[in-house]
């Protein structure tokens, strides 16, 4: 019944609509703005939640209490926090290009919204079964780079375009560990559809163990690329330079105030939650149970509770690490996560073609682990900076 | 050889720990919870003068004796004195107005340091902000005057010091003044309010500049 609840809801709309004698072409275009409207305000309402969730996180960390002050425990502080964005002063400096001023929030969000159309959120709630879901995502996503860079130069300041260039920097480098590791996964259910990969994990070894893809070897890695490399798509810390306050005010967001402000915070939080969803998708069986008889729980709970821990997890890191440095961050990203995606794409190879069973298994972990410490060996020595030589002074 | 990675999962344990740590350890957070909690003020705690008063009635028992000491000795001049007359015209020692305009005062305790008459001590009330600048920032004598015990309340040490010092100068007075009573007349008024002339044993805890004649 609750399992079926959102879906009966949405028949139930439409019934109503057609019985009020709405033609059915009308009665078809609400249905798909109904859906399209109820996923977005979902992940919104998501952002509000997280928004206060992880300034307490946060707070507890460094064992503060967090914001309590506005309605119960504080968690009322999402909508004095729109009120203040709302009411504040929309300033647009005297030399940056309007349109593109204008335009740079909108273009944050959008991609992020359109990538929620096509997530699996249970076992029957697909806003839009594609076929080929996992390269509509990455191909949609990219777009958010291009807003990120059009928001430092529209601005017209140095701090923002050198925001916007490290952001590029960033998003570009780390889109091809991202992408290799959701590769294998592609491979390994034989399908771009995300519908389908989710159905591919859906059996559970000897009745209990939970046959997702983060468990297999290759998972294993490839899971650890896909959410260090998320981390860093979404400008989550710490990979949060572009945005770096310390050395860039705010980066791409040094000229935005008021509302267009908070619509990159919105962009940015419901990305994060996107990338949890694509993470949980691929990696950890999306809707599916973790445990056979757990299955009475409706899917889309144990989807939005397995996001949630992710998103967890994202604030915990948060809390946990300094921002890097923006050598470090590229030289991690080109000496580290793309050649350990490259071997996991390699041990899924090695898994698949031997036969998926438990020596192909261990084959496959052996040479992911053997690959995990030859490139993480560099990242264990002391940073000991070599000799700099000058060409024109001294 | 070094686990690769192994120095953030250390980190994140030890986040986890301080996270959870501060739901069931109270003693973690140390956070006050302003204004339903009030501040513990430390004992030498002091942000504006008031003035105390002996007994229950502020107007009878107040001990300032408007000698102005405090007033000209005040760095930024923010007390205002104004002696009262009785009906005859003749000046009688109890200060008729008596401002402290807290927007000014700086709180050096100056004030405090050269009254004779242990009238003036500073306070500990510091939630003094207002809508108005001017008439609810200059303390008039009917929010200045506080009775003993608040003294003894806010400051116990330094209160009871002070009772100490005011007892033992009561009975030394008395005890000169019986033994002046006993060969001579015994209605010459005694002076209760003339300032001590030599410091005694509890005295040297505070400066010389108490003495009226230092402050000339
Ligand atoms: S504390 Fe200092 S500034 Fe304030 S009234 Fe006393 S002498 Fe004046
Ligand atoms: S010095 Fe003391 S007694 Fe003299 S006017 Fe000031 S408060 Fe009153």
């Amino acid at each position: 019944m609750i399992e079926e609840l959102p879906t009966r809801l949405y028949a139930w709309f439409l019934q109503l609509l057609q019985k009020i004698g709405l033609p059915s072409i009308i009665v078809d275009i609400v249905g798909a703005f109904l859906i399209a409207i109820s996923t977005c305000a979902v992940f919104l309402a998501l952002f509000a939640l997280t928004s206060v969730l992880e300034r307490k996180i946060l707070a507890r960390v460094q064992n503060r209490l967090g914001p309590n002050r506005v309605g119960p425990f504080g968690l009322l502080q999402p909508v004095a926090d729109g009120i203040k964005m709302l009411i504040k002063e929309d300033i647009i400096p005297h030399n940056a290009d309007k349109i593109l001023h204008f335009l740079a929030p909108v273009l944050a969000l959008i991609p992020s919204l359109l990538v929620l159309a096509i997530l699996p959120y249970g076992s029957n709630l697909v806003p839009v079964n594609l076929n080929s879901g996992l390269l509509y995502y990455f191909a949609i996503s990219a777009i958010a780079e291009i807003a990120i860079f059009l928001a430092g130069w529209a601005g017209n300041n140095k701090y923002s375009v050198l925001g916007a260039m490290r952001a590029i920097a960033q998003i570009l480098s780390y889109e091809l560990p991202l992408a290799t590791s959701a590769l294998c996964v592609a491979l390994a259910a034989g399908s771009l559809s995300l519908p389908q990969i989710v159905q591919s994990q859906n059996n559970y070894l000897l009745g209990l163990f939970p046959n997702w893809f983060l468990f297999t070897p290759w998972g294993l890695a490839a899971g650890l690329v896909f959410f260090i490399a998320a981390l860093a798509e979404t400008n989550r810390s710490p990979f949060d330079l572009p945005e770096g306050e310390s050395e860039l005010v705010a980066g791409h967001l040094t000229e935005y105030s008021g509302f267009k402000y908070a619509t990159f915070f919105i962009a940015e939080y419901v990305g994060m939650f996107a990338i949890c969803a694509l993470f949980v998708t691929l990696f950890l069986g999306g809707w599916l149970p973790p445990l056979p008889f757990l299955a009475f729980i409706p899917s889309w709970i144990w989807f939005f509770a397995k996001v949630c821990f992710i998103a967890f997890v994202m604030i915990w890191i948060r809390a946990t690490l300094p921002r890097m440095r923006i050598d470090h961050l590229l030289s991690f990203a080109w000496k580290f996560l793309l050649p350990l995606a490259f071997s996991a794409f390699f041990a899924l190879l090695l898994w698949h073609y031997l036969g998926r069973n438990i020596l192909s298994s261990l084959l496959s972990f052996a040479f992911i682990v053997a690959a995990y410490f030859a490139l993480g060996y560099p990242f264990t020595q002391r940073y000991s900076p070599r000799k700099r030589t000058y060409l024109f002074s001294e | 050889m070094q686990i690769p990675g192994s120095g953030i999962l250390k980190g994140l344990a030890v986040t986890a720990r301080n996270m959870i740590g501060s739901y069931f350890e109270p003693e973690r957070l140390i956070t006050q919870q302003y204004p339903e909690e009030k501040p513990k003020l430390p004992e030498r705690a002091r942000v504006f003068p008031f003035l105390i008063y002996d007994g229950s009635d502020p107007e009878t028992g107040i001990r300032c004796t408007s000698c102005k000491i405090c007033e000209k000795e005040c760095p930024p001049q923010c007390i205002y004195i104004v002696q009262d007359r009785d009906q005859n015209g003749k000046p009688i020692k109890r200060p008729k107005i008596f401002n402290i305009d807290i927007s000014v005062c700086m709180s050096c305790g100056i004030c405090v340091e050269v009254c004779p008459f242990d009238s003036i001590r500073m306070d500990t009330e510091f939630e003094l902000s207002s809508f108005d600048r001017f008439s609810s920032l200059i303390l008039d004598k009917s929010r200045l005057l506080k009775p003993n015990s608040y003294y003894h309340q806010i400051h116990p040490t330094e209160a009871a010091q002070t009772d100490e010092r005011i007892e033992a100068e009561r009975r030394k007075k008395q005890a000169a003044s019986a033994a002046k009573n006993t060969p001579s007349k015994p209605t010459t008024p005694s002076q209760p309010s003339t300032p001590p002339q030599t410091p005694n044993s509890i005295q040297t805890e505070r400066p010389p500049a108490s003495t009226p004649a230092a402050t000339s």
